[in-house]
């Protein structure tokens, strides 16, 4: 966010904002001790808490306003609340003048989102919309807060802008409990980015296109040229795949095979490579089509480092047990493959690397020595120096009289509809999400007796079961354009007609992914698992869930 | 410092007076609305305490953090009672210990409190005799305690202690609620309900001896409204909610914390970055917690995070046949 590349405040913050809006988020099951902090505010502070999702989520029910849109009016919302701010004259001209550019441009392209346009595009009643985007604009302080409802959709940077642009007009933004913070899925996808496992950056966000002093640097420090072209994200690897640019793959800690969208598709993809390499802890599916498996320390517990989490806090993960006979740490790993390449790189301890890391990436150079971390419990960057305890909330440049370095933009985005849509043959519209006691592929979660655990279902309204005359556990086909699969049926009154549920929780005995698309945001390659067309029929006879 | 347009920090909603007291002889100067144990601790005064938690807000039922307060008819919980200025308190006069002594002795009569960490030196400390009371009456049956109803309590036989001693309930793989070991310190509710959880599975049901921990119509836990966060477990003060795990090492008698190593390390699971304190025993996970000064968890953790861990232990490629193919 204006070039930061995390969320913009500290989860105890959310404990004194007086408006949350918690979008395409069900934090309650997803993020659990992080709802903690949210309830707190809820109870105690009395934080007003609206959740736009399109099921009434566990989460949706400690909300003051759920408002129940459809998958994928995001923008539409957004843009709507916007024009709403800015014709009831309740936009923060001050802060926009001190901090943005862009304005004229952007109020002008959200003339046409009227709540009368809104209403029917999201679903939700104009009164509801306007009552939201007032108390949002009003408030104290107020937060966005999201998850992958709003970036599992093949525009998902746009739904991103579109929120930023709210917490722009209103001046949300770049103060204790007030600003956007993506809610992440995974205990180290913000370390990872920190790290440079994007395509496009080198290790501390640095554009390994347009920064040629961060290449000079990172050339100086390793000998070897870096080649300043952005890299490919997952789905523009899969595409090339397909035409045969990429032959082999060295997959670290991932399970494509079941976790990416458009499963049978992928399947083909790996098969056809000439080789594959998986570094994992477990046999996964994707492990099985490797050529060689290399086994893995778990990283979390069977080796040191950090990972940084939400709040950009930077935490050490330590050994606790030893790996099994014959697993290897990953850094250990990579050494080895990189010194057979001819390049020996050492054995670096974690703590080594993570210096060489701070001294290449100038946002991390300050005061996030091991040391540090240790002593602080963590530290969240950025942390400029040795004395600085490091940084709650960001961007309070933005506020500053004159401001502190370059404008923050408002960014013009567009209503879109989902890829897929409803029609004659696929009724219905899937979307997915995790539940509260099970986690990804489930190959972690599979290891622990949870008494929470149902196995996959397809979850369907009460209306759309009497309309397809299926009861409670009874096993239907679920098919898209691109697979089917069968899976017992639980009628879910959170979820609104025509609209059904299911989790990737349980591959092995219901391939969700089958059914799901890989038509991916082009800007940040991110499949729309939030949105794909399915139709749901009955199966004549007893047929056991998952085969297809 | 450069102008900004607004306020942007933390807001202060907590200005607070300072006030002066006085306790066992010292002056001490802290916050408006401190309480007494609170004091007492920056003094290094070591006050008893069952049913306080720095994480919980006080609920003041154990009554073995008693002290006396000058001027007070009564004596006085020193884990919610505020300090005020010129109130002179007194931690350990004869009053004080004899009252936390009978409160040690009933419960230690009562109930077993064989895994509560520092029983048994308290109970030498305040030189209690549980015993005085006779023998302890026999176990209730299964369900019997559950089914008590309110204005029904009937005598325990002459000569015999009442006790809460019943069967260990069992109804699921991830934890176990032993009640023949609660003190009734109302922690484990607090920490469902408002305090942290809000799920609000378990209440307190029946009244007097009869009062008990309970589900909702004493349903088995399968059938109630937990989530199996076991941030119960974690504030549990007599091992009454133990993880099963740790329950059945104890049965077999392999669970010896004197060889476990705990390491902090952060949960596997989602973006929040939960501390998960590792406690491990000859190379396997046996137990996980949460740091209760942990300023993201304050002890509590989820499903996963606190039971999740398994699967490291499971089979892993190494143990596999190495796959099929050229």
């Amino acid at each position: 966010m204006f070039g930061a590349g995390g969320g913009t405040n500290s989860y105890q913050e959310v404990e004194d904002a007086d408006v949350v809006f918690l979008w395409g988020s069900n934090a309650r099951a997803a993020h659990p001790i992080w709802f903690h902090h949210l309830l707190k505010g809820v109870r105690q502070h009395g934080t007003r808490l609206y959740v736009m999702d399109p099921r009434r989520t566990e989460s949706a029910q400690w909300a003051d306003v759920w408002c129940g849109l459809r998958v994928g009016s995001d923008i539409a919302l957004a843009n709507a609340m916007a024009r709403e701010i800015i014709h009831a004259g309740l936009h923060h001209q001050a802060f926009i003048a001190n901090a943005c550019e862009g304005f004229d441009a952007f109020a002008a392209s959200v003339e046409p989102y009227t709540l009368e346009w809104a209403e029917p595009i999201t679903g939700i009643p104009a009164d509801v919309i306007r009552e939201a985007a007032h108390a949002f604009a009003t408030a104290p302080r107020a937060m966005i807060c999201w998850t992958l409802g709003i970036t599992e959709h093949h525009n998902a940077v746009d739904n991103v802008l579109a929120l930023i642009n709210l917490c722009l007009l209103t001046g949300q933004i770049g103060r204790w409990g007030a600003g956007c913070n993506p809610l992440r899925g995974q205990n180290n996808v913000q370390g990872g980015g920190d790290m440079g496992a994007i395509p496009n950056k080198l290790p501390g966000f640095q554009d390994i296109e347009q920064d040629a002093d961060a290449r000079a640097r990172f050339e100086a420090a390793w000998g070897v040229p870096i080649r300043p072209t952005y890299g490919k994200n997952l789905t523009q690897m899969f595409q090339a795949m397909g035409t045969g640019e990429i032959k082999a793959l060295f997959c670290i800690g991932e399970n494509p095979a079941q976790s990416d969208a458009d499963a049978h598709h992928i399947e083909q993809m790996i098969r056809g490579l000439d080789h594959v390499v998986v570094q994992e802890i477990f046999l996964t599916k994707t492990a099985q089509m490797a050529h060689v498996v290399l086994p893995a320390a778990a990283s979390w517990c069977e080796s040191d480092g950090t990972v940084t989490n939400s709040e950009r806090r930077v935490q050490r993960c330590r050994k606790a047990v030893e790996p099994p006979e014959g697993a290897r740490d990953e850094l250990w790993i990579l050494s080895e493959i990189a010194k057979r390449m001819g390049l020996d790189l050492g054995h670096p301890t974690p703590e080594a690397l993570w210096n060489e890391f701070r001294a290449l990436a100038p946002q991390f150079a300050g005061g996030l020595s091991y040391e540090r971390l240790e002593a602080l419990d963590g530290i969240q960057w950025p942390c400029p120096d040795e004395s600085h305890p490091g940084s709650t909330y960001l961007h309070g440049r933005l506020w500053e009289q004159p401001r502190q370095g370059r404008a923050a933009p408002f960014s013009i985005v567009m209503h879109e509809v989902p890829f897929e849509q409803r029609d004659a043959n696929y009724p219905l519209l899937l979307t997915t999400g995790r539940r509260l006691d099970s986690y990804n592929t489930g190959v972690q979660t599979s290891g622990y007796a949870s008494p929470l655990r149902t196995g996959e279902t397809v979850d369907i309204s009460p209306e759309d079961a009497a309309r397809f005359g299926i009861v409670d556990g009874e096993v239907v086909r679920i098919s898209s354009r691109r697979g089917s699969v069968l899976a017992p049926a639980r009628i879910d009154p959170s979820l609104r007609e025509k609209l059904v549920f299911m989790t990737l929780h349980f591959p092995d005995d219901v391939a969700t992914n089958v059914l799901t698309i890989d038509k991916a945001d082009p800007k940040s390659g991110t499949a729309e698992f939030k949105a794909c067309a399915v139709r749901i029929e009955k199966v004549p006879a007893r047929v056991p869930a998952g085969v297809r | 410092m450069t102008a900004t347009l607004v306020h942007l920090g933390r807001p202060d909603r907590t200005i607070k007076a300072r006030i002066t007291c006085t306790i066992d002889g010292h002056a001490v100067t802290v916050d408006e609305g401190t309480t007494i144990l609170a004091a007492c601790r920056t003094l290094g005064i070591e006050i008893p305490t069952l049913c306080f938690l720095e994480t919980l807000r006080p609920v003041n039922v154990c009554r073995l953090c008693v002290v006396e307060v000058e001027g007070a008819r009564v004596l006085a919980p020193s884990c919610s009672r505020a300090t005020e200025a010129g109130m002179v308190v007194h931690t350990k006069s004869e009053r004080v210990r004899h009252a936390r002594r009978l409160v040690l002795e009933f419960l230690a009569s009562s109930v077993d409190l064989s895994t509560t960490p520092g029983m048994a030196d308290l109970l030498a400390e305040y030189a209690c005799t549980p015993a005085r009371f006779g023998p302890p009456a026999p176990q209730a049956l299964a369900g019997e305690r559950d089914a008590a109803v309110a204005g029904h309590h009937a005598a325990t036989e002459i000569g015999f202690a009442a006790t809460v001693a019943q069967p260990v309930k069992t109804d699921n793989d991830l934890y176990v609620r032993d009640y023949a070991k609660c003190v009734l310190c109302y922690k484990c509710v607090e920490a469902c309900g408002v305090d942290h959880q809000n799920t609000f599975a378990i209440a307190v049901a029946g009244r007097g001896f009869n009062a008990r921990i309970s589900t909702e119509l004493a349903v088995p836990l399968t059938d109630s409204a937990c989530v199996y966060c076991g941030n119960c477990i974690a504030v549990c003060p007599t091992g009454a909610l133990m993880p099963r795990a740790e329950f059945d090492m104890r049965a077999a008698g392999t669970w010896d914390e004197t060889v476990q190593t705990t390491t902090d390390t952060i949960c596997p699971y989602c973006g929040v970055g939960c501390t998960l304190s590792l406690h491990v025993q000859g190379n396997t996970i046996v137990k996980a917690t949460s740091p209760l000064e942990n300023g993201i968890t304050l002890g509590n953790l989820c499903i996963k995070g606190r039971f999740g861990w398994q699967f490291v232990q499971g089979p892993r490629p190494v143990d596999a046949a190495p796959p099929a193919g050229d």
